[in-house]
């Protein structure tokens, strides 16, 4: 915490402030306090540092101010068009965490059963000797790493080059799969191109906020203060849809909510509308849509080893007319439970040409076993109006993590991806080889594990070795009551890179101590395509080390370093240097370093010295060829996809034994597993521990009382925590909510590993569970 | 010596009077929120009793509807 203050009365004015605001926080969504920089920043000489924010894919500019080689104060860098100098409670309190008395600032080794401290270069030899006898005896798919959505591009990069140029495995995933891969499975399957067409500037002209079961006030507070700040200003409205009512539902002007799973049917009902009233923009599907339909039934991947490719076959406007037959308003609501007044209503706002309307949304739509259908179903709603790819009309996805967007699929540290491209494609491969210098045939051409197989071969016994960096699985993969007993099996040597102990560092045979953020220079790409970097602001303590620079020292005692032939105190720059080359061109250019250590931040493709706000409409982006208004460059033919995706149920449903829905989610003021902000004393004693939220009728029917412990359980493990009724956010009835940041309250041992078969990435929003007092 | 924050609700379309009015007392901090009708206030004071007096001072303003307490700490004198 804040040593370096001189001014302990002046450190216990700023926590109290900090608490109020807290406490103000959970009041009101959005609720934000500018003047609090100033009021809270100590006196003296601080040298303000630019750089985004490290929790989370909002991406807000921050200021640290550092005071003798310390960061003594964060305030909102005003420089930055995300954020114009605002914050969220996180954003303001998060240098609070590194001087934590528990901060992993030493290589530690399991020896007999105990931890002990060795010098970090010993720590790197045991890896990369460990690493290769696997290798050696096993077989290069024997190893495996697992990384973030919270790691720097240049982290991201070195990854990738590692396991996929130098060793030749795919057997790399990441935390992003988690959170983001349906976002990305909806983009490539619908317009052949990832991430948002829009950017911010979108919130500044939309009409309509439509929110798909996305809680913007806790999640994304600084980009839902926007919206209420277009409420107030000129009467933009925010219609809320989702399963549970939130602090942003309560500052919505419109919530609606619907059954788990059904908003695949409702927004079939959406569609239906717009074709049934005419409100198709006829002449912009003719130019610029097709229509598509995949399999079904595809399962829901529950058993290992599970495998499915889709088979795309091309429809026309008819038949997809005539699927939505069976989603008529009044079909689709006697199971929705959205009344056919507020089906008509949603498809209305879509429906007005006169009205611009953005749909958000995050984790609702992405956890889901039908995730790419849903993310196809909500482009569907856009592309059949024509509202996409205009100023405040658009989807726009929005992302979880810091550099879910820069590093996870821009950089692509999930197992089919290449810096530019997949493993399957041959001249994406072919330039991979090019740029990183290694034979071709090094880098397979098949994917090899997506996250949650992953664990399951560790568990299984074909991952022999694994490496992770800041990732806590064993807090956040669903169903860690397998995967626990999994990691701790001997047949696995497991190495940890972090910045504080977790419950996963608990398993690791070697444990690295991680520089955090500002303790290393890097860069970031958040949610609207806006890539930012900074230089490192302070010095880590004891031997903690930059996650590139770990693997680059391991590497090169395997005998790549040629491969690797950066610099210590530079390799950011010569990393960032090298990876751009992937993305030279109109489409996906990147800005150079000497623009984004200028400014906060520059949009890709970055093309002529300037940010494209608006892809594939050609009046703003300089890569639409096609002499039209609209070119989606991602396809082939320049047309985006609308797929006729249908509404199937839940993997695992309410029954008589387990009769509740399970839904899981995050609370403002912790950054997911509570790593880091359960080590800030302001937000950890605003929130201090995991409850379980029950609708007040389920509860008196059980005879449950609000604080009471209850056991909430499923078919694999099960859960204890305080009730929680008519606190923060109300479940509809037969549903319970409980947040995942507590390590002390796992709930991921209750959930289910089911996925979508498309994405691969789990559904955390529904299993079945039951619930009784402890 | 006592530091103690709290939040600070106007009355309905008095944010600015309350913030006036409370930015007046000495031994008064105040952050308003920019976009709720709310202010943190926090009081540093040098003993419990004159903790207690600039409270009910605050709770006299007619531009107040309501003060809640949200942490209080206590530090040695000289510190
Ligand atoms: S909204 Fe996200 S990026 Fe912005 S300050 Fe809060 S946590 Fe940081």
């Amino acid at each position: 915490m804040y040593t370096s203050l001189t001014n302990r009365r002046h450190f216990i004015k700023k926590m109290a402030a900090a608490a109020a605001m807290t406490a103000a926080a959970t009041m009101f969504p959005g609720i934000i306090f500018a003047s609090e920089q100033e009021a809270g920043i100590p006196n003296g000489n601080l040298d303000w540092k630019k750089g985004p924010c490290r929790f989370c894919g909002v991406g807000c500019g921050i200021l640290v101010g550092v005071e003798n080689g310390k960061a003594v104060a964060v305030k909102g860098d005003p420089n930055s068009s995300v954020n114009k100098g605002l914050l969220c409670v996180k954003g303001y309190h998060q240098t609070m965490c590194i001087q934590a008395k528990d901060r992993l600032t030493h290589a530690l080794v399991k020896k007999n059963g105990t931890y002990v401290k060795i010098p970090i270069s010993e720590a790197l030899d045991i890896v990369a000797s460990k690493m290769k006898e696997t290798i050696e005896t096993h077989g290069k798919d024997s190893v495996a790493m697992y990384t973030s959505g919270q790691s720097t591009i240049p982290e991201g990069y070195v990854a990738s080059k590692f396991m996929k140029g130098a060793i030749g495995t795919n057997n790399l995933d990441c935390n992003a799969r988690l959170c983001m891969a349906s976002a990305v499975a909806g983009f490539l399957t619908t317009f052949g191109a990832d991430e948002p067409m829009g950017c911010y500037e979108d919130f500044d002209y939309a009409d309509y906020y439509v929110t798909w079961g996305n809680n913007m006030a806790e999640m994304h507070p600084v980009l839902f203060s926007r919206m209420l700040e277009q409420k107030n200003k000129r009467g933009a409205k925010i219609i809320d849809f989702a399963t549970r009512t939130t602090r942003s539902s309560t500052a919505s002007d419109k919530s609606i909510l619907f059954e788990p799973q059904t908003d695949l049917a409702v927004g079939n009902a959406i569609c239906y509308e717009i074709v049934n009233n005419g409100w198709v923009n006829k002449s912009f599907i003719e130019k610029h849509c097709n229509f598509s339909k995949g399999l079904t039934k595809m399962g829901y991947g529950v058993e290992d080893k599970y495998k499915f490719t889709d088979k795309p076959t091309k429809i026309d406007f008819n038949q997809y007319k005539a699927f939505l037959e069976d989603y008529t308003p009044e079909k689709v609501a006697k199971y929705s439970k959205v009344s056919v007044k507020d089906i008509k209503y949603l498809a209305s706002i879509f429906g007005d040409p006169n009205k611009k309307v953005m749909s958000l949304w995050c984790m609702g739509v992405n956890q889901h076993t039908r995730g790419t259908w849903m993310n196809n179903i909500i482009y569907n709603i856009h592309l059949l109006t024509g509202k996409i790819s205009q100023p405040g009309n658009g989807p726009f996805s929005l992302t979880g993590q810091p550099s879910a967007c820069g590093t996870a699929r821009e950089v692509g540290t999930f197992t089919h991806k290449l810096p530019k491209g997949v493993v399957m494609n041959e001249k994406h491969r072919a330039l991979a080889a090019k740029i990183w210098k290694v034979p071709v045939e090094r880098i397979p051409s098949k994917p090899t594990y997506h996250a949650t197989e992953m664990f399951r071969a560790v568990d299984r016994g074909n991952i022999k070795f694994i490496w992770t960096q800041a990732v806590n699985p064993l807090v956040s993969l669903p169903k860690t009551s397998r995967f626990r007993p999994g990691m701790e099996k001997k047949s696995c040597f497991v190495v940890v890179s972090d910045v504080f102990p977790t419950p996963t560092s608990d398993v690791a045979d070697v444990i690295l101590p991680a520089s955090w953020h500002i303790e290393k220079s890097g860069l970031y790409g958040n949610s609207e395509r806006r890539t930012q970097h900074w230089n490192k602001m302070v010095e880590g303590p004891g031997e903690t080390t930059p996650d590139a620079w770990m693997f680059i020292e391991v590497a090169k005692r395997m005998g790549y370093g040629d491969l690797f032939p950066y610099s210590k105190e530079n390799h950011v720059e010569e990393i960032y240097n090298e990876y751009r080359q992937f993305h030279e061109g109109k489409k996906h250019g990147m800005a150079p370093l000497e623009v984004l250590k200028e400014q906060s931040g520059a949009i890709w493709p970055y093309v002529d010295g300037k940010s494209t706000q608006w892809r594939f409409n050609a009046a703003h982006d300089p890569a639409c060829s096609n002499g039209e208004d609209f070119h989606f460059y991602g396809k082939p033919d320049g047309k985006a996809v609308i797929w006729q995706r249908p509404y199937e149920p839940a993997a695992e449903s309410p029954d008589t034994a387990y009769p509740f829905w399970l839904n899981t989610g995050r609370v403002i003021e912790h950054w997911h597993t509570g790593s880091m902000t359960r080590r800030i004393p302001v937000l950890h004693k605003a929130m201090p521990n995991a409850y379980a939220e029950l609708h007040p009728k389920d509860a008196k029917a059980l005879g449950i009382r609000n604080g009471e412990n209850i056991r909430v359980s499923s078919r694999r493990g099960s859960c204890v925590l305080p009730a929680s009724i008519n606190e923060r956010g109300l479940p509809t009835q037969g549903q319970v909510f409980v947040p995942f940041f507590d390590e002390n309250m796992l709930i991921n041992d209750v959930t289910l590993d089911a996925f979508c078969p498309i994405s691969k990435e789990p559904d955390y929003k529904k299993c079945a569970v039951k619930i009784e007092k402890a | 010596m006592p530091i103690t924050s709290y939040l600070a609700h106007p009355q309905e379309g008095k944010k600015s009077e309350l913030l006036k009015a409370l930015t007046s007392f000495k031994d008064c901090e105040v952050i308003p929120a920019e976009n709720e009708d709310i202010l943190v206030v926090v009081t540093e004071t040098r003993d419990t009793e004159e903790e207690n007096n600039l409270k009910d001072k605050i709770e006299t303003l007619n531009s107040l509807k309501l003060l809640v307490l949200v942490s209080g700490f206590n530090t040695p004198q000289n510190d």
